[in-house]
């Protein structure tokens, strides 16, 4: 059995870590840090610690301000309403500034659970991916995770991760490294790729095993780094399996699949599918219930990479 | 953690990086502004003269008085921070920034057009003493909020001013910003609402009542002072007075009247977001001279 690790709870530990190398980090929270486990920063440094309450759009002026003043700034708040609720102090405060913000969400995707739709974000990728400057990350598990935050601390400018609620499976080697707009090769495979961030890397890597038994070989990739795009990967990975899945805890526009397919649109068109949410809102209920009902599941991205495989040019 | 406040204390504050000019002087200076608001405004063929004349004096005290800030070196780090949230009344800072030696009187010439340092709206990216890139209404608070609370935590002795339109107190952000500064008692952060009455559409009683504004910030926890935003002395003692209160932010409601000085453009909101025709920028001019 893979060991399960909180990816949130490594961010909150690896801030403190962070804190005490380096004084300029403040962190900002809104009313949720027992959640997002900013508050182990909070204990630690009650000065570098602002609870801004139930007002995410001025955390992210002040943010703004602090960094424009030469503080590194991590915020957090579930992805929600990290996302949506200040989309335009983002935009302006942020992405036209280039300002060294952080933004670090937890709760991303369905996997939120019981909460039900409006906890449940499915599209904050996109958001995030459409404002120019910014680097986006879904780290797969929670090896990747302290790495990206520390990544993300060294790197100057606005930044959106997002982590689940979760424990998620170690997928990541023992002497895994990050880096920052590459993707990682988690099986190689010849007859097909899977493309997968976040907590679809683990289904992808189930659905390649099931495959394999049926005498289809499959590469993995972990597409942790969303924007900048690894599109040399993806190039590569069309050009020597002729098919690509696309596996993502988001809805179908904006997001991963999105932004690899204008890859392959443009630089080598091949028969591409995709595991996402499609267009809807899901619902209520256990995470493993929702993957289930709605399709993030590894038989999913099996019966993907048959439908593909089946459109896939036949060697002439 | 919240009440675990940080006592702010400011290091001396280094002296002779004023402009410092009389305040006998600050009118003059405020005429000047307002001319090359007029100029600007009509050479570009847009933008917003009502909100940019009605804010010249509070702009003038600051810049040519209160503030301490080396225009040769707008990033030094001691300076003291003006923080305009109305990012429509651009040109009365870009008149500010020239006039106080940012960067040249003849470059306001080139405000709106391709390839200018001078936007529409603040672009804190590529303007020499822009503090924040604005546009969208009702930030400013927030990021000034930031400013301040950076100050605090490396002791430093700057000011962050902050100025509001009274349209902006319509933002519901202004107000969660209203809330944060009184609770983290940012005494080191003084707001000044350029509260001209007015907003795009019309008399600001008419679109959407803000009133009673005073007992409102009194509400949030603000040390509250109204004044005639056009009085120079008011507007210098008012700061004064913003400085001694401990504890507590300070708004300085500055009465004043949307574009100010052009008898055809006061309480006029057609000239909220409209040029003057060359003959208008013409007679303005000259009523200004």
């Amino acid at each position: 059995m893979t060991q399960e690790v909180s990816a949130r709870e490594t961010y909150g530990k690896t801030l403190v870590e962070l804190g005490h190398e380096n004084e300029k980090i403040v962190v900002l929270d809104a009313d949720l840090s027992p959640s997002t486990m900013t508050h182990f920063f909070a204990q630690e440094f009650p000065q570098r610690f602002f609870d801004c309450g139930l007002e995410e759009q001025n955390m992210i002026g002040i943010a703004a301000g602090l960094a424009a003043s030469g503080k590194i700034v991590f915020a957090s708040s579930f992805a929600v309403f990290i996302s949506s609720r200040c989309f335009d102090q983002a935009r302006i405060c942020l992405s036209q500034t280039g300002l060294d913000v952080k933004i670090f969400a937890t709760h991303g995707g369905i996997t939120v659970g019981e909460d039900g739709i409006s906890h449940q974000a499915i599209e904050d990728l996109s958001l995030y991916c459409s404002l120019p400057g910014f680097t986006v990350v879904v780290p797969a598990d929670a090896v990747e995770t302290a790495q990206a935050i520390r990544v993300a601390a060294a790197m100057y400018g606005p930044f959106y991760v997002r982590m689940g609620r979760g424990k998620a499976p170690l997928v990541c080697p023992r002497d895994y490294q990050f880096t920052l707009g590459r993707a990682a090769m988690m099986r190689e495979g010849r007859d097909v790729t899977i493309v997968a961030m976040g907590i679809m890397v683990a289904k992808a890597l189930e659905a390649a095993e099931v495959l394999a038994r049926q005498g289809v070989n499959c590469r993995v990739i972990n597409m942790s780094t969303l924007k900048p795009l690894d599109e040399e990967v993806v190039v590569t990975a069309a050009s020597e399996t002729g098919a690509l899945v696309v596996a993502e805890e988001h809805l179908a526009q904006g997001g991963l699949g999105s932004r690899v397919a204008q890859v392959v649109a443009e630089k080598i068109p091949v028969p591409m599918s995709f595991v996402n949410l499609k267009n809807s809102y899901a619902m209520s209920g256990k995470a493993d219930e929702l993957l289930e009902k709605y399709g993030l599941t590894a038989t999913a991205i099996v019966q993907a990479v048959k439908s593909v495989m089946a459109r896939k040019q036949q060697p002439s | 953690m919240t009440e675990d406040v940080t006592p702010f204390s400011a290091q001396a504050v280094p002296p002779g990086d004023r402009l410092d000019l009389p305040p006998s002087r600050l009118e003059e200076i405020a005429r000047k502004l307002r001319c090359h608001i007029i100029s600007m405004i009509a050479t570009a063929g847009s933008g917003h003269p009502g909100g940019s004349l009605s804010a010249a004096d509070i702009l003038a005290a600051l810049y040519f008085h209160v503030m301490r800030h080396r225009p040769q070196d707008p990033h030094w780090s001691d300076r003291d921070r003006f923080i305009l949230s109305k990012g429509h009344a651009a040109p009365v800072l870009y008149a500010a920034l020239a006039e106080s030696g940012y960067f040249p009187v003849e470059e306001l010439g080139s405000l709106r057009k391709m390839g200018s340092r001078l936007q529409g709206h603040p672009d804190s990216k590529l303007t020499p003493g822009v503090e924040m890139s604005a546009g969208s209404l009702g930030m400013g608070l927030s990021f000034g909020i930031g400013v301040a609370l950076a100050a605090r935590l490396d002791n430093r002795g700057y000011w962050t001013y902050v100025l509001l339109s009274d349209g902006e107190c319509e933002e519901g952000q202004t107000w969660e910003a209203a809330l944060f500064a009184a609770h983290f008692k940012l005494d080191n952060l003084i707001t000044i609402v350029d509260c001209n009455g007015m907003q795009l559409t019309g008399f600001t009683q008419e679109v959407m009542n803000i009133e009673p504004l005073s007992q409102k910030w009194q509400a949030f926890g603000w040390n509250t002072i109204d004044i005639d935003g056009h009085d120079i002395k008011q507007i210098l003692s008012a700061i004064t007075q913003a400085k001694t209160k401990k504890g507590k932010p300070t708004i300085i409601i500055a009465h004043t009247i949307k574009g100010k000085g052009v008898s055809f453009m006061e309480n006029n909101a057609k000239f909220h977001g409209k040029a003057p025709t060359s003959e208008e920028a013409a007679k303005a001019l000259q009523e200004l001279q």
